[in-house]
C-alpha cells in the first residue's frame, strides 16, 4: 500500500510541477489543481496508513490519526478556494488582453498604469498561436 | 475581559469584515466608517495587548480552552505584541489613505482590507504551525484581491504571477508540516522545539521539514532566487496596498525568526540550518540596490527599495544573539514606514506630473514644495543619512553584527548598497522635482484630501519621529530580543509545567 501511494504522490506532483511550468494559464491551474491533490495525499500519508480503521479515540479500539484528516480537509478547503480565484483571474487577464499567456508581456512603462489610461489591447503583441504551444520563456 | 486580549486583534478586524460583507450594498460612507473605526479599535486592542506582553510573561490563549499540544493556542510574547500594533498602525494608516476614492473602484475593498488584517495578525499571534498556513492563507487570499483591486491589465498580470507562485508556495509549506508532523507528531510550535531537541531517529527528514518551512518563509520575505516576484506585484499595486504590502515581508522575517530561534537553532537535527542565509541575504540586498538604479519610476524605485529593506532583516536569524535582533527589530519598524511612505509619494506626485506621471523624466513644474520636502525626508530615511531613524537603524544593526564572524561581508555590503540607494534617490529626486518640460501642461491638482495628506504626513513624519523617540522603541526592541531569545520560558509558558510528561505514543 505505501509503495503504491508514493508512486500516486510522486506522479501527481511530477505531472503537476509540468503543467505549472507551462506558459498558459489552464496548464497553469490544471499543475497547481494536480499539486494541490499530491499535497493533499501526502498529509494524509503523514498519519500512517492503516486500513479498516476509524479516526476514532476509543478505549482499547483500533484507530488511525484523526488529525491529518482534519488537516486535509482544511488544506482542500483552502485550496478549492484558491484555484477558484485564480480562474477568475486568468479569465479577466485572458479578456483583457486577448490572450492567456502568463508570462507578464507588459512593459515597463505600462506596469499598474490606473484604469483607463492601460486598458487599451496591446495591438503589438503576437497572436498566441505565434509563441510556440510549449510556451517555455 | 484580561484573559482574551489575545485574541481581539484577530477578531475586531474580522467582525468588521464580517459587518462589511453583509453591508456590500451600502454606500462608501458606511463601509469608511466602519473600517475605519475597526481599523482605531484594532490599534487600541494592539496597544493594550503591548502593554500586557511588556510585562514579561508569555501570554497563552488556548482557543476552545484545548490545552496546548492539542489545541490551538495563541502565544503572544513582546514580538507578537509589538509587531501587532505596527500593523494596526500602518494598516489604519493605510485606510486612511484609501478612504479617498481608491476604495470605490471595486465593491468590496474594505472587507478585503479587513480580512488582510486578521491574516496579519493572525500570521504573529499564533503558536500552532498549521494555524500559521491557515492565517498566511488567509493574508494572502485578502492580497490577492487587494492587488488586482483598481483593475488594469499591468495588475491582472502581475496578479497572476503574484498568485500561481504564492500557490506553489503553500503547497511546499503543507508538504513541510506534513513532514514534520510525520517525524515529530505535532505541529505546536513550542512542542515541535521539545521533540525535536528529543529526537532519536529520522534525522534527516526532521532536517528537510525545516529547510521546506524556511524556503516557504524566505518566499514571502523575498530571498534573492526567490525574490523575482516581488518588484513586479509591489510595483502594479495601488498606492495604500503597496504600503500595507511593505509589511507582508516581513511576515516571512518574523516567522523565520521565531521558528529558528525558537525551534530549529537548538535542536542538534536542525544545528547549521541557516549557514546559507546570510550570504543570501546579502545578495539580495546588492540586487535591491541595483535594482533601485535601474528603476523606471518612483513605485518601482519603493518596490526595490522594500526588497533591500527585507534582505537586510534576512541577514540576522542565521546569527543568534539578542543585540543583533534588537537592531533588526528597530530596522524592521523603521523600514516598513518608510517603504510605505515611499507608495504613497509616488502616487502624490505621480497625479500632479500628467502624462509623465512618477516616471523619472523631464515633466511639468511640480508647484509643490511639500512634496518635495516629504521626499526629501523620506529619501534621506530610506538611504540611512544621519539624522533620520534609517541611519540610526543601520547603525545600530552594523554595530551589533561586528561580533559576527560574517561582520567584514555585511559591513561592505551594507555600506555599499546605502551610497547606490544614495545615488538613485538623489538622481531620480532632483529629475523629478528639477528638470523641467515647460511645454507640458501640468496635471490639473487634483481635488486634496485631509485624509490623504493626513496620511502621507502620518508616514514621513514617521522617519524623523522615530529618530526622536528612538530609545523607548530601541528598549522595547531589547526587551522583545531578550525574550525571544530566551525560549524556555517561550515553551514552559505555552505548554505548562507538565510539558515533559505528557504521554506520547510510539508512532510506527
Amino acid at each position: 500500500m505505501e509503495a503504491l501511494l508514493a508512486i500516486a504522490i510522486g506522479t501527481l506532483t511530477a505531472c503537476g510541477v509540468f503543467l505549472l511550468l507551462r506558459g498558459r494559464t489552464f496548464a497553469v491551474v490544471l499543475g497547481l489543481t494536480l499539486l494541490s491533490y499530491a499535497v493533499n495525499l501526502f498529509l494524509f500519508a503523514s498519519g500512517r496508513l492503516m486500513a479498516g480503521a476509524p479516526p476514532l479515540i476509543r478505549a482499547g479500539a483500533f484507530y488511525t490519526d484523526p488529525l491529518p484528516q482534519a488537516l486535509v480537509l482544511t488544506a482542500i478547503v483552502i485550496g478549492f478556494g484558491m484555484t477558484a480565484y485564480l480562474v477568475l483571474l486568468a479569465l479577466r487577464a485572458l479578456a483583457e488582453s486577448g490572450d492567456d499567456h502568463v508570462d507578464a508581456k507588459v512593459r515597463e512603462g505600462r506596469l499598474g498604469q490606473e484604469h483607463g489610461a492601460g486598458e487599451a489591447r496591446e495591438p503589438s503583441s503576437p497572436p498566441s498561436s505565434e509563441r510556440g504551444a510549449g510556451g517555455w520563456p | 475581559m484580561l484573559q482574551h486580549a489575545p485574541i481581539l486583534p484577530i477578531l475586531i478586524p474580522f467582525a468588521a469584515a464580517l459587518v462589511l460583507m453583509a453591508g456590500t450594498g451600502r454606500g462608501p460612507g458606511f463601509q469608511r466608517s466602519i473600517g475605519l473605526a475597526a481599523a482605531l479599535a484594532g490599534i487600541g486592542a494592539a496597544a493594550w495587548l503591548t502593554l500586557l506582553a511588556d510585562r514579561g510573561e508569555v501570554l497563552v490563549y488556548a482557543l476552545g480552552n484545548w490545552p496546548a499540544p492539542f489545541g490551538i493556542v495563541l502565544a503572544v510574547d513582546r514580538l507578537a505584541a509589538g509587531m501587532t500594533l505596527l500593523t494596526a498602525l500602518l494598516a489604519a494608516v493605510c485606510l486612511l489613505h484609501a478612504s479617498h476614492g481608491f476604495d470605490a473602484r471595486g465593491r468590496h475593498f474594505h472587507a478585503f482590507f479587513q480580512l488582510q488584517i486578521v491574516g496579519l495578525q493572525g500570521a504573529f499571534l499564533t503558536g500552532d504551525l498549521f494555524n500559521l498556513f491557515v492565517f498566511f492563507e488567509v493574508m494572502l487570499l485578502a492580497s490577492y484581491a487587494l492587488l488586482a483591486h483598481g483593475g488594469g491589465l499591468a495588475r491582472s498580470r502581475a496578479g497572476l504571477a503574484y498568485v500561481v507562485l504564492n500557490l506553489a508556495g503553500s503547497a511546499l509549506f503543507l508538504i513541510a508540516l506534513g513532514l514534520l508532523y510525520g517525524t515529530l507528531g505535532t505541529l505546536n510550535l513550542a512542542d515541535v522545539a521539545l521533540r525535536l531537541q528529543g529526537l532519536e531517529h529520522d534525522f534527516a527528514l526532521a532536517r528537510l521539514a525545516a529547510a521546506l518551512l524556511v524556503a516557504v518563509f524566505a518566499l514571502k520575505a523575498a530571498l534573492l532566487p526567490l525574490s523575482f516576484w516581488l518588484p513586479l506585484a509591489y510595483a502594479a499595486a495601488g498606492a495604500p496596498v503597496a504600503a500595507l504590502f511593505a509589511l507582508l515581508t516581513k511576515v516571512g522575517i518574523v516567522a523565520i525568526l521565531r521558528v529558528q530561534v525558537v525551534a530549529f537553532a537548538p535542536a542538534p537535527a536542525t544545528a547549521g540550518l541557516l549557514d546559507w542565509l546570510t550570504p543570501l541575504a546579502l545578495l539580495t540586498i546588492l540586487f535591491a540596490a541595483l535594482g533601485a538604479l535601474a528603476a523606471g519610476r518612483l513605485r518601482a524605485l519603493a518596490a526595490w527599495l522594500v526588497l533591500g529593506s527585507a534582505g537586510v532583516l534576512l541577514a540576522v536569524p542565521a546569527h543568534a544573539g539578542a543585540g543583533l535582533t534588537a537592531a533588526a527589530l528597530f530596522y524592521l519598524v523603521q523600514s516598513t514606514f518608510a517603504g510605505a511612505a515611499f507608495f504613497l509619494l509616488a502616487e502624490r506626485i505621480g497625479e500632479r506630473r500628467g502624462a509623465a506621471a512618477d516616471r523619472f523624466r523631464a515633466g511639468p513644474p511640480l508647484a509643490a514644495p511639500w512634496l518635495a520636502l516629504g521626499f526629501f525626508l523620506a529619501a534621506a530615511t530610506a538611504a540611512g543619512l544621519p539624522p533620520f531613524s534609517g541611519f540610526l537603524g543601520k547603525l545600530m544593526l552594523l554595530e551589533a553584527f561586528r561580533a559576527t564572524p560574517a561582520a567584514a561581508a555585511v559591513w561592505g555590503v551594507l555600506l555599499t548598497a546605502g551610497f547606490l540607494l544614495m545615488i538613485s534617490l538623489a538622481r531620480n529626486g532632483s529629475r523629478l522635482f528639477w528638470e523641467r518640460k515647460t511645454d507640458q501642461a501640468a496635471a490639473d491638482v487634483p481635488a486634496s484630501s485631509r485624509r490623504r495628506s493626513a496620511a502621507l504626513v502620518l508616514l514621513v513624519a514617521a522617519g524623523p519621529l522615530l529618530a526622536l523617540f528612538a530609545q523607548p522603541l530601541a528598549d522595547y526592541a531589547a526587551r522583545a530580543a531578550a525574550q525571544l531569545h530566551a525560549p524556555g520560558a517561550y515553551i514552559a509558558a505555552v505548554l505548562g509545567p507538565q510539558a515533559k510528561s505528557i504521554e506520547r505514543q510510539r508512532r510506527p
